[in-house]
């Protein structure tokens, strides 16, 4: 083969073409190898969940032999099925309700401290920022337990139940908007706003107008994973519920998935799976707008990369 | 922008945060602390907590410890087990992550966004969901039992739900492993493959590849992957709750959650948790410095 022969920009799109195949050339078994792994991690992680949506359509009671279609676990059986038991239908409701709530408290008081960090330096905030940090990797069991202690042996205004689980959640939550902005406050940098405040505006305005708009992204994603996790919540939920009407979601399965259940716990599970798909998809379509008409990248990598 | 507005402007804003996690995270914290070395009122068994850290006692801290390392240690064989499930299952996490991880930050091509999305999609399925997913299929007339009997030819019938350590490890690899995928997805995704290119046109083989510029560039992923899953695997009880539901496999956190649910141990609930959390203090700080290096560095 002589190289000299072939035009250099052949060559160049000879070996970006490659690259971009990625599955051909000497790495073409290591390629084939690794997505023959990659497949089969998926199938592993996504076949049973898609497993328990199939058997919520299941005619009879069985959740392991398929007895035909039908959507008798979710609309027309008279006791058993979602609609008509109330049981499930709170626990629905009560998950969802602690979702909104959540995600309204949390998303704007991280977003706030974000930016609060990103300016204001000294032991104060790097300790504030310290014990966010660690209420983000420390084991849900301790701030679950710790909860349940203050609000059983001091005499705080709430009791158990949502408020207290609103709290918890928020608590638990706070990191994720706090890490999400402040990595995007960190690339977005001082001099935007520097310039804003150079043309005349007042440090709040440049906040509102300048900084706000450009941190839309990271906000959109914390809420996002905000409202995704607290539907997912079990461990805080459980020990600060009160009773029946504060059961969640996750909680009804714990309770019941090992005592022969029907077929409408999948049902369940599976339309919580359907409200958290959806707010992914409609914050994924805002987060595309405005990033498009920002003139920014819109690979999904970097949707997923600021997770 | 030293003026006197933005000089209250920025505490101002940190304000409701840092008042949040006063009230509850740290008061909170304050109280276990006071219900782990107060007493047990003796005739109605319920925890009185000191709120005088000078008169703490540390009777409650005495009967754990005594039942982890006195002559009646059992709770030892729980902690150990978290240990190693722990162990096992972070290795198994890492092993699965690191081939999944590198096709796809190097080899997906054109299917990147979608693999990219189906990794995510584990994160947004409720993790109860998951385990009754297992659940389902690990009845003993579910499917997996189907399978390995072939369809009922071989008389063999697997229990899998009760008091099977293989079961819990697996569901703990199966609810952990996005976590360590993601982190370990962007290190992999951040190595240039001109790099690559560059140690392989300078001689190196593939293992050489993986193991001198690879494995070394990726270490920042494994760190935060291992401490995210790891930590709070050290507290979990509902997976071996939900797959197993017996003694045989109950991990740190089980032994929690039952003083927990026991009238008069919540004095004892809170010292495990206590002793627990100081094993976990270095790897929790040493996540918050990898969090702030990585500030930096971006």
């Amino acid at each position: 083969m002589t190289i000299s022969a072939a035009p250099a920009e052949a060559i160049l799109e000879e070996a970006q073409g490659r690259r971009r195949r990625g599955l051909r050339g000497t790495s073409g078994a290591r390629a084939y190898g690794l997505g023959a792994i990659t497949a089969v991690y998926l199938l592993w992680a996504l076949v049973p969940v898609a497993i328990t949506v199939l058997f919520s359509f299941n005619a009879g009671r069985s959740r392991s032999t398929w007895q035909g279609f039908s959507t008798r676990w979710y609309t027309w059986d008279p006791n058993g099925s979602v609609l008509n038991d109330p049981s499930i239908r709170t626990a629905l409701t009560h998950t969802v309700l602690l979702a909104i709530v959540a995600t309204l408290i949390t998303v704007p008081i991280g977003v706030l401290f974000a930016l609060a960090l990103d300016r204001w330096r000294g032991r104060i905030p790097a300790g504030a920022n310290f014990l966010a940090l660690i209420t983000f990797v420390i084991p849900e069991i301790a701030l679950a337990i710790g909860l349940l202690f203050m609000v059983t042996f001091l005499a705080t205004p709430f009791g158990l139940g949502t408020t207290a689980q609103i709290i918890g959640l928020v608590t638990f939550q706070l990191a994720y908007p706090i890490v999400i902005c402040r990595a995007r406050l960190l690339t977005i940098g001082a001099h935007y706003e520097e310039a804003a405040r150079d043309l005349g505006a007042s440090a709040i305005g440049a906040v509102r107008r300048i900084i706000l708009p450009m941190l839309f992204p990271a906000i959109l994603v914390s809420a996002i994973l905000v409202f995704a996790d607290v539907l997912d919540d079990f461990v805080i939920v459980r020990y600060l519920s009160s009773d029946a009407s504060t059961e969640t979601t996750s909680m009804r399965i714990y309770q019941t998935a090992r005592a022969a259940p029907t077929p409408a716990l999948n049902a369940m599970a599976t339309i919580i799976l359907v409200v958290s798909a959806l707010v992914i998809v409609m914050g994924w379509l805002a987060y595309r707008r405005w990033t498009r008409r920002q003139g920014e990248n819109t690979d999904i990598g970097t949707f997923a990369n600021t997770l | 922008m030293g003026d006197r507005s933005t000089r209250f402007l920025w505490p101002t804003l940190g304000l409701p945060a840092m008042v949040w996690i006063v009230l509850f995270f740290l008061v909170p914290f304050y109280v276990v602390l006071c219900v782990s070395f107060g007493t047990v009122d003796p005739v109605f068994r319920s925890p009185i907590p000191i709120w005088n850290p000078l008169e703490w006692q540390f009777s409650q801290v005495q009967v754990v410890w005594d039942r982890l390392f006195g002559p009646n240690n059992f709770y030892l064989p729980a902690v150990l087990r978290t240990f190693m499930y722990v162990a096992i299952a972070v290795a198994a996490c890492l092993v699965i992550s690191f081939p999944v991880a590198y096709f796809t930050a190097r080899y997906a091509g054109q299917y990147r966004g979608l693999v990219l999305a189906l990794l995510v999609a584990p994160f947004f399925i409720s993790y109860m969901m998951r385990m009754l997913a297992w659940i389902n299929l690990l009845q003993p007339d579910g499917l997996v039992n189907t399978i390995v009997t072939l369809g009922g030819l071989v008389p063999v019938e697997i229990n899998w739900l009760s008091g099977n350590p293989f079961t819990v490890v697996m569901g703990l690899i199966y609810g952990y492993v996005p976590y360590m995928l993601l982190p370990l997805f962007a290190a992999l995704d951040r190595i240039s493959p001109s790099l690559l290119e560059a140690a392989r046109d300078l001689g190196a083989s593939g293992f050489d590849l993986f193991r001198r510029v690879i494995l070394p560039m990726s270490i920042p992923g494994i760190v935060a992957g291992t401490l995210l899953i790891s930590l709070p695997m050290m507290g979990d009880y509902f997976t071996s709750d939900m797959l197993s539901k017996s003694p045989n496999t109950s991990m740190i956190g089980n032994l929690i959650n039952l003083s927990i649910a026991t009238p008069g141990q919540s004095g004892q609930a809170g010292a495990l948790l206590i002793l627990v959390l100081l094993v976990l203090l270095i790897p929790m700080i040493w996540y918050t410095r990898t969090n702030a290096k990585a500030e930096v560095r971006s």
